[in-house]
C-alpha cells in the first residue's frame, strides 16, 4: 500500500506548447494550464464545479491522440504534449467560436454584460471576424428568476455553469436545463424565483449576458467603474469584496477572491446590500432637535449640542445614567472610540449584544467569541454540532464549506428551536422549544461521558443529573467522538437564548468532553471587534474588569442618556418594546447613524450622520479573529463624518486624554497594542446551570431573519423583495394551532410587554409544540417584547 | 421557504396510483437504496401509461417528491426524451421515424400519407381523439427502413398498403 501512494504522489512530466510542467496525476489538462499561466480559452469549465465538457471551448492538439481533445475532461498522462496554439487547436477553436455564435445573438452594444463578457473577449482572441451565418437565429423567452438576477435567454450558451452552481454549491437544484439539443432552455421548474442565499455567485459565474444583475442592470459598463477593496458588513465571515464605483457613488459590489475565507463566491446579503446606501431616508446633515423641532445644523454646532446634553445629565444625575449601544456591525475603530468616550465620561455602560438576553457568564467568556479554527479548516471537519444556529441563512459561506465537508462524509448535527431546511444532509436534527435546547445539549453532554467513559466536570453533574439521554443524544455523541476533527459551533440563536449561560457551559463541557472544537459564529460583521474594543461594560479593551450595564439592563434601568451607533431600537434589540420607551423617557439621546427614521426623529435630541462601511476605514475582526481593514470606497456622501472622526471630536469636546489620532490606523494600531496578547481560545469554563426554568405555556421564538439583521440589509430593496425577507406573521404547528384554535391564514392577536398586534397565522410543522415563531426585526413585529419568552396568541 | 419540509406532500403523492406506485417501487429496489432518483425514467413511463399517455406538471411534481428529487430534475427528463408526453395524446400514437435512412428509404411518403389519411399534420391528434402522429428521431431499426413506432411495437418496411393495414386494424 505505502509503494501505491508514493507513485500516487509522484508527479508526471508533461509539455504544453513546449513548457516542461510537472503536475500531480489527476490533474486536467485546463488545470496544468492555468497553474502554468497558459490560457485556453473555455466557457463551461470553472475550478470550482464539476467538469461538464458540454461546450468544446477549450479543445487542445494533443500528441498522438487522432482529434483535438477537451482541455477541461482531459487528465494527464506521463510525457503528453499538449499544443494548445497548433494550426489544429485554433481551427478547432475557432470551429467551436462559430458554432457558439450561430445562436448568440449580437446584441452586445445592449447587453449588460459588454465588457466583462467571456464570450466577448473568447469571440476576439480566438473567434472569425465575419459570420458566415446568415439563417435565423434561436429565440428564448426570458425566464423569471427573482428580484436579484436578471435574465436574458436568448444569449445562453448552455454552459450549465449556473445549473452547477445550483446543486453542488448552493445545494439546491432550482435551475435545470429542461428539452434537449436546440430546444433546451436553462431555467427554473415553473418559474419559480431563485431561493438561494448564495443565488448572485450565478451572474458572476454566466460567461455571457444571460444572467446578470437586476439591480445593477443597464447602470454602467465594468470600465468606468473603479475597484475598491473592502470587507462585507453583514457577518461574522468577513467576505471579501470588491466595492464598485463611478463619479464617488456605489455601484455594485462583487466577491473579492480569497481562498482563504469567502473562496471567490459572495452571499445574496453582501452582494446586495449596497442598494440600502441610497435608502431615501439617508441621514445627510447634522441635525438637533430644539424646542421639539428639528433643525439642520452645523457639524461645529451639533457635537457642542451632544457634548453639552451629555454633560448635562452627567451633572444631574450622573455618568452611571449615561449608556451607549451599538450595532456589532459597526467598525472596531468606531467601538472602540464610543467605549473610550463613555468610559472616558466615567461610566461602563457600552454594549454591542443588542439581541442577547443571559449575560450570566460574561466574565467567563472568551476575550472574544470567534470559532477558534480558520474558515477553511471547516472544510475538513469529520463532525459538527451546530447550536442554535441557521448556518445557511445566518453565514451562508460557514454553511458552504459545511456542506463540502459534509458531502465528503461530515456528520452534521443541529439542536435548534426551528426545523430549518439546511442544504446539508444533517445526521441528526433535536427540535426543540427554546427553553429546552440546554437540556437537550446536556443529554448530548451525558451521552458523551457514556462513550468515552470520561466523568462530566463536577460543576455540571449534578445540574445535569435528571436530563434523560435519547438516542440522537447518543449519536451526536457517537458522531463527535468518533471524528478526528470535530467541532461544537453555537450560532446567533444559541447567544440570544435566555439559557445562554447553561448552553455556553454546556457546549464547552461536550468540548471538552469529545475533543472538539468550540467555537461561536456571532451575529453581525464584528462581534470578536466590539469585545476586543471593550464595546461590552464588564471588561475594556485589554480585559480589565469593569462594572457596568449591559445592552438589556441599559434599557430596563431608567438610563437618563443614550448614544446610539448604527443602530435602530426598534428593530436591533431584543425588547423593542422596552428599547422605545427607554429611548422616549431618556432626557438626551445621540444618534450616530446613517439614516433617520421618524421615530427617531421622536426619541433623540441630536442625529449625527455617520458613515456606512463604504465610506469610511474601518476594520472588521472576523470570526477566525483575523484583522480585516479597509478604506473607504467612496467619499461620505453630504455632510456624512466617519464615526471614528466623528467619536474623536466628541472626545476632544469633552476634553478627554488620547483622543489625537490621525488616522482610524492610528485607533486601530493603539487597540492592537491593548489586546495583541490576549488569549485567542473560544473556551471558556464550564459552569454549573440550571435546567428547570418555568415553562411558559406558550414562548416566542423571535429569531432576526436574515434580511433583517442590520439598518443597511433592511434598506436594501431587491433583498427586502425576496421570500427570505420574512415579514411580521405567527407561525405555530398544528397542534399548538389547534390548542389555540387557530387556522391558517386568519389574523391573530399576539400580546406582548401589554401590547397587542394582529399578525397573520401559518401553520408550520418546523415549529416546536407550544411555540410561536414571530420573526424579530421586521415591520409588524417592533411593537412587541422579548424575542424570547412568554407570548400571547388569540385568535380574532 | 426556510423551514424544512419534513413530511412528504399527500396530496402530491396521491396523484400516483396505488398500482403506479407499486410498479415504481419495483424499479427503486433494483437500484441502491440511496439512488431512488435512478428510478425516474421508469417512473415518468409509468405514470404517463397511468394518465392516458401524457404527463401533467402536476405529476412531473408528484414523481419528484416520490423520489425526493428537485422538481427540475424530473422536468428536465420529461422534456429531454420525446417518448414522453406533455400534452394530450391519441389512443393511438403513431411514430414516425424521420431521420436519415427512413428518410433516404422514404419516411416522407410515409408521412404524406398518413397525413392525407387522417387529416391531420405530424404533431397533431384527430379531433375523435384517436390517432396522433408524431415525429421521431432514429429508433435504431434502420435497417428495415422506413419505419414506425405504435405502442410497443415497431412497423418496419413501411409502405401505403402496410399502413393502410395497420390503420384500418386499429379501434
Ligand atoms: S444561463 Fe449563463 S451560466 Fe447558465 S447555462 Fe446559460 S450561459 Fe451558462
Ligand atoms: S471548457 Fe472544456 S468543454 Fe467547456
Ligand atoms: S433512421 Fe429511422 S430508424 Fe434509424
Amino acid at each position: 500500500m505505502h509503494g501505491v501512494s508514493d507513485e500516487m504522489s509522484d508527479l508526471l512530466n508533461i509539455e504544453i506548447n513546449g513548457v516542461a510542467l510537472q503536475v500531480k496525476p489527476g490533474t486536467m489538462v485546463i488545470e496544468a494550464a492555468d497553474d502554468a499561466g497558459i490560457t485556453i480559452p473555455r466557457f463551461c469549465y470553472h475550478k470550482k464545479l464539476s467538469v461538464a465538457a458540454n461546450c468544446r471551448m477549450c479543445l487542445v492538439e494533443v500528441e498522438k491522440a487522432p482529434k483535438p481533445l477537451p482541455a477541461c475532461a482531459t487528465p494527464v498522462t506521463d510525457g503528453m504534449k499538449v499544443l494548445t496554439k497548433s494550426p489544429l487547436a485554433l481551427e478547432a477553436q475557432k470551429s467551436v467560436m462559430e458554432f457558439l455564435l450561430i445562436n448568440h445573438p449580437l446584441d452586445c452594444p445592449i447587453c449588460d454584460q459588454g465588457g466583462e463578457c467571456e464570450l466577448q473577449d473568447v469571440a476576439m482572441g480566438y473567434g472569425q471576424d465575419m459570420s458566415r451565418y446568415h439563417e435565423k437565429k434561436r429565440v428564448v423567452k426570458d425566464k423569471f428568476l427573482g428580484s436579484l438576477i436578471s435574465t436574458d435567454m436568448t444569449r445562453c450558451i448552455h454552459c450549465t455553469r449556473c445549473v452547477r452552481f445550483g446543486q453542488e454549491v448552493a445545494g439546491i437544484m432550482e435551475m435545470g436545463a429542461p428539452g434537449r439539443g436546440e430546444h433546451t432552455e436553462i431555467s427554473t421548474y415553473m418559474e419559480r424565483a431563485i431561493g438561494s442565499e448564495m443565488s448572485g455567485n450565478v451572474i458572476d459565474l454566466c460567461p455571457v449576458g444571460a444572467l446578470t444583475s437586476k439591480p445593477y442592470r443597464y447602470h454602467g459598463r465594468p470600465w468606468e467603474n473603479t475597484t475598491h477593496d473592502s470587507i462585507a458588513p453583514h457577518d461574522c465571515v468577513g467576505s471579501n469584496v470588491h466595492v464598485e464605483t463611478r463619479r464617488n457613488q456605489v455601484m455594485r459590489v462583487l466577491p473579492k477572491e480569497n481562498e482563504a475565507i469567502n473562496e471567490l463566491w459572495l452571499s445574496d446579503r453582501d452582494r446586495f446590500s449596497y442598494m440600502g446606501l441610497t435608502s431615501g431616508d439617508r441621514l445627510l446633515q447634522p441635525m438637533v432637535k430644539q424646542d421639539g423641532e428639528w433643525k439642520t445644523t452645523d457639524w461645529q454646532n451639533a457635537l457642542n449640542y451632544a457634548v453639552e446634553g451629555l454633560q448635562r445629565v452627567k451633572t444631574a444625575s450622573g455618568a452611571e445614567t449615561i449608556g451607549a449601544l451599538a450595532s456589532p456591525s459597526s467598525t472596531t475603530e468606531e467601538l472602540y472610540l464610543l467605549q473610550k468616550v463613555i468610559r472616558g465620561m466615567g461610566s461602563n455602560n457600552i454594549d454591542h449584544r443588542l439581541q442577547q438576553l443571559d449575560f450570566a457568564n460574561q466574565d467567563t467568556m472568551p476575550a472574544y467569541p470567534c470559532m477558534n479554527q480558520s474558515i477553511a479548516d471547516l472544510d475538513n471537519i469529520n463532525a459538527a454540532l451546530l447550536v442554535g444556529s441557521f448556518t445557511r441563512k445566518d453565514q451562508p459561506i460557514i454553511a458552504h464549506r459545511l456542506r463540502k465537508a459534509n458531502k465528503s462524509g461530515a456528520k452534521v448535527s443541529v439542536i435548534n428551536s426551528v426545523d430549518y431546511d439546511f442544504n446539508l444532509d444533517l445526521s441528526q436534527s433535536v427540535i426543540t422549544r427554546p427553553d429546552d435546547i440546554a437540556s437537550q445539549l446536556a443529554g448530548v453532554v451525558k451521552a458523551l461521558a457514556e462513550v468515552t467513559g470520561k466523568s462530566i466536570p463536577d460543576v455540571l453533574a449534578s445540574s445535569i443529573s435528571s436530563v434523560t439521554v435519547t438516542d440522537e443524544h447518543k449519536a451526536i455523541a457517537a458522531d463527535l467522538n468518533d471524528a478526528e476533527n470535530a467541532t461544537v459551533l453555537m450560532g446567533i440563536h444559541a447567544m440570544s437564548n435566555p439559557n445562554f449561560s447553561a448552553i455556553s457551559s454546556l457546549a464547552n463541557a461536550a468540548a471538552e468532553l469529545s475533543g472538539a472544537t468550540l467555537g461561536y459564529l456571532s451575529a453581525g460583521a464584528n462581534s470578536a471587534g466590539a469585545w476586543l474594543a471593550g464595546a461590552v461594560p464588564h471588561r475594556a479593551p485589554g480585559q480589565q474588569a469593569t462594572d457596568g450595564k449591559n445592552a438589556m439592563q441599559m434599557i430596563t434601568d431608567d438610563m437618563k442618556a443614550f448614544v446610539l451607533l448604527n443602530m435602530e431600537p426598534e428593530y436591533d434589540c431584543a425588547n423593542p418594546n422596552e428599547a422605545l420607551s427607554a429611548m422616549s423617557s431618556a432626557d438626551f439621546v445621540v444618534c450616530m447613524t446613517p439614516f433617520a427614521t421618524s421615530t427617531m426623529r421622536k426619541y433623540a435630541d441630536v442625529m449625527l450622520p455617520v458613515a456606512p462601511f463604504t465610506e469610511t476605514s474601518g476594520t472588521y475582526v472576523n470570526v477566525e479573529g483575523q484583522w480585516q481593514s479597509f478604506t473607504g470606497s467612496v467619499p461620505p456622501m453630504g455632510d456624512v463624518r466617519p464615526g471614528w472622526k466623528v467619536l474623536r471630536v466628541i472626545g476632544n469636546f469633552l476634553k478627554l486624554d488620547g483622543f489625537d489620532y490621525l488616522a482610524s490606523e492610528d485607533v486601530r494600531d493603539e487597540l492592537d497594542g491593548l489586546t495583541r496578547e490576549l488569549e485567542t481560545n473560544s473556551r471558556s469554563e464550564i459552569t454549573a446551570v440550571n435546567l428547570d426554568s418555568s415553562k411558559p405555556e406558550l414562548t416566542r421564538i423571535g429569531h432576526v431573519s436574515l434580511y433583517a439583521v442590520d439598518s443597511l440589509v433592511r434598506r436594501s430593496e431587491p433583498l427586502q423583495q425576496t421570500d427570505d425577507a420574512l415579514a411580521a406573521m405567527i407561525a405555530v404547528n398544528n397542534v399548538t394551532a389547534k390548542k389555540l384554535g387557530l387556522d391558517s391564514g386568519q389574523m391573530a392577536v399576539v400580546m406582548q410587554s401589554n401590547t397587542r398586534v394582529k399578525l397573520p397565522i401559518y401553520i408550520e410543522d418546523a415549529i416546536p409544540d407550544d411555540c410561536a415563531f414571530i420573526p424579530a426585526g421586521v415591520t409588524g413585529s417592533v411593537e412587541l417584547g422579548l424575542s424570547y419568552g412568554p407570548v400571547e396568541v388569540a385568535g380574532g | 421557504m426556510m423551514f424544512a419540509q419534513r413530511d412528504k406532500d399527500q396530496a402530491k403523492l396521491d396523484l400516483i396510483s396505488a398500482e403506479s406506485k407499486a410498479d415504481i417501487d419495483n424499479w427503486v429496489a433494483k437500484y441502491p437504496a440511496d439512488k431512488k432518483e435512478s428510478a425516474v425514467m421508469a417512473a415518468l413511463r409509468i405514470v404517463q401509461d397511468q394518465n392516458a399517455g401524457f404527463l401533467t406538471n402536476e405529476l412531473i411534481d408528484a414523481i419528484a417528491e416520490y423520489l425526493d428529487m428537485p422538481a427540475i430534475a424530473v422536468y428536465e427528463v420529461a422534456t429531454f426524451y420525446s417518448m414522453y408526453e406533455r400534452d394530450p395524446v391519441g389512443k393511438h400514437k403513431l411514430c414516425i421515424c424521420t431521420n436519415i435512412s427512413c428518410m433516404l428509404c422514404g419516411s416522407d411518403e410515409v408521412v404524406s400519407h398518413l397525413e392525407k389519411k387522417l387529416g391531420i399534420k405530424l404533431g397533431e391528434t384527430t379531433a375523435d381523439g384517436k390517432f396522433t402522429l408524431k415525429e421521431v428521431e432514429c429508433l435504431g431499426a434502420c435497417v428495415n427502413a422506413p419505419m414506425l413506432q405504435l405502442g410497443r411495437e415497431y412497423h418496419e418496411k413501411l409502405t401505403p398498403e402496410k399502413l393502410d393495414k395497420l390503420i384500418d386494424s386499429l379501434d
